[in-house]
């Protein structure tokens, strides 16, 4: 009886929604079928756009990056991350004291509490070509943002740096549900480090693996401030992702059919790669 | 030996992850002409402020600020409030479908902000709104809420049944159980929701960039990011503009530190 009347708290949602998110969302999709420069009547072309985008070499370029920055920021976090919170969880607390553990962590994490964009900022002092750090201090003069051969390779490691934190604080949050007595007892076995990394701390924070690989994927796919901020997509399109792919014929080259087209496309890989994930886990889990 | 080895192995590494910040906080405090005599590493002479003063001047830092912390501000409270009504009917009213609108929920947090920006865009244009810090309060406390509104239903509904039964008898409306109830019970979720959703609105980037395009309105990380690399910033600027970037954000990290390291878990289904 009580459950009637509930519905009339989703009206505010239902309006705001629909206005900010359905009704834009289906807007972009339609002009993606459009020829439009932003002002006047679009031109209805059918699929030309996704013609033209699957004939795009700077599309499929963007596409590769953004599989390295998968890389940087998803698979090598993750990784790495597991076998930190791993040592620290299983090793540095126990030897050297729970306290030695949460500093190191908290030194892992301090990236993370900056906003993406000043992450770059932070960079691009320290790598800039005339007076960065980094060059002065190794008495190099590499341009490790403006060569084409390097910047893809620059930016990864600067997300590396970036990422690695997220994954060590959840792993061993998860790591607090273990039961102590379960390394304990596999100890008194003899297990060796490596054998309860594997038979213990794997199996255990399985699920937070899942998340965080999932999140990390999103964000790369994404990607936008750092690129912004970093490169804008140069030197030559070395560091082009689609979402900068988008904004730059949004907002520069006002091809706005073609950029609402590979919006479309970026959203349709995140929503697909998102119900695999979700999959995936619940058969694993 | 090897128990002192990995320790070793894992300080290199903080050290790694922290020296960036320590290159910031050194050589923002130095004048241009130390920095170019003593290099980077050099401890600075004295604390020469003139750098940061500049550059807080030369983009109005502090309006800055006010613009990140009306914001982000706006929108926490404005996403818990919305959040709060959507879980009160599909975590405790349990209205229909209400699965379906989890999930619509879901997919809407994980649309790319690139397949709304420029329909908003031309909306913002055609009702004057563009330029403006209403509209981006407006969106972001709708993208928040998307999030907001699939964690707190699964908190709402475990709220105990009997509570609000025994408010209903006293002739307590749903409006009334709400507010007197319901909120005040689910006050420690609601904080974590509010910091989380300050912090997510401060650190945003593409949206704020596409519509706050005047000085009087941008965002601390708009402000920073469009800078970066400008051709007028010398080397001790540009450090001083990336301190600017990392005091606001550390300082927000160690005044809501527990509820974070508490929260980060529930942040992680994001």
């Amino acid at each position: 009886m009580r459950s009637r009347g509930y519905w009339l708290y989703l009206i505010p949602s239902l309006v705001l929604f629909v206005g900010v998110i359905v009704a834009p969302f289906l807007m972009n999709v339609a002009t993606s079928f459009t020829r439009w420069s932003g002002v006047g009547t679009p031109e209805w072309i059918g699929f030309e756009n996704y013609d033209r985008l699957l004939k795009d070499e700077r599309f499929w370029a963007s596409f590769q990056h953004n599989v390295a920055l998968i890389l940087a920021m998803a698979v090598v976090p993750t990784l790495l991350g597991l076998v930190l919170a791993a040592a620290l969880f299983d090793y540095i607390a126990k030897k050297f004291g729970p306290r030695t553990a949460s500093a190191l962590r908290a030194a892992f994490y301090l990236p993370q509490v900056l906003p993406v964009a000043i992450a770059g900022v932070v960079w691009g002092w320290l790598l800039h070509p005339s007076y960065g750090a980094v060059n002065e201090i190794f008495g190099i003069d590499v341009n490790w943002l403006g060569d084409p051969s390097i910047a893809l390779a620059t930016v990864m490691a600067i997300m590396v740096w970036f990422q690695l934190g997220y994954p060590v604080v959840i792993f061993m949050a998860g790591l607090q549900r273990v039961d102590p007595a379960l390394y304990e007892a596999a100890e008194i076995d003899g297990a060796s480090w490596w054998r309860r990394f594997w038979h213990i701390t794997v199996p255990q924070i399985r699920p937070e693996f899942f998340v965080v690989l999932l999140t990390c994927t999103i964000a790369a796919l994404k990607v936008f401030g750092p690129i912004f901020v970093l490169t804008r997509g140069g030197p030559a399109g070395a560091t082009m992702v689609p979402s900068y792919f988008s904004y730059l014929n949004f907002f520069q080259r006002v091809n706005v059919g073609y950029g609402s087209a590979i919006a479309t496309v970026l959203a349709l890989i995140i929503v697909v790669v998102t119900f695999l994930f979700l999959r995936v886990q619940e058969r694993e889990t | 030996m090897r128990r002192y080895s990995l320790l070793a192995a894992l300080i290199v590494l903080a050290f790694v992850m922290l020296f960036p910040f320590l290159l910031v906080g050194l050589n923002a405090f130095k004048s241009p002409a130390e920095y170019s005599s003593g290099g980077p590493l050099a401890l600075p002479d004295g604390i020469y402020l003139d750098g940061i003063v500049a550059f807080w001047d030369r983009v109005d830092f502090g309006r800055k600020l006010w613009n990140s912390l009306l914001i982000s501000g706006c929108v926490a409270v404005g996403a818990v409030a919305l959040s709060v009504l959507n879980a009160y009917a599909l975590g405790i009213g349990r209205v229909r479908g209400r699965l379906w609108i989890l999930v619509v929920f879901l997919v809407a947090n994980t649309l790319p902000q690139e397949a709304l920006v420029y329909p908003l865009y031309y909306l913002a244009k055609q009702v004057g709104l563009y330029d403006s810090r209403l509209f981006v309060i407006l969106i972001f406390v709708v993208i928040q809420a998307a999030f907001g509104t699939y964690l707190l239903s699964a908190v709402l509904g475990r709220f105990p049944a009997e509570i609000l039964e025994a408010a209903a008898i006293d002739g307590a409306s749903k409006w009334r159980a709400l507010w007197r109830i319901v909120v005040p019970i689910s006050r420690p979720t609601l904080s974590v929701l509010l910091i989380f959703f300050f912090i997510w609105t401060w650190n945003e980037f593409f949206l704020p960039l596409v519509f706050l395009i005047s000085n009087d309105n941008q965002t601390v990380p708009v402000a920073l990011g469009v800078l970066q690399g400008d051709r007028l910033m010398d080397a001790t600027m540009s450090s001083a503009s990336a301190l600017l970037g990392i005091v606001p954000a550390v300082v927000f990290f160690l005044i809501f530190q527990r509820t974070l390291t508490r929260g980060i878990t529930v942040g992680a289904i994001k």
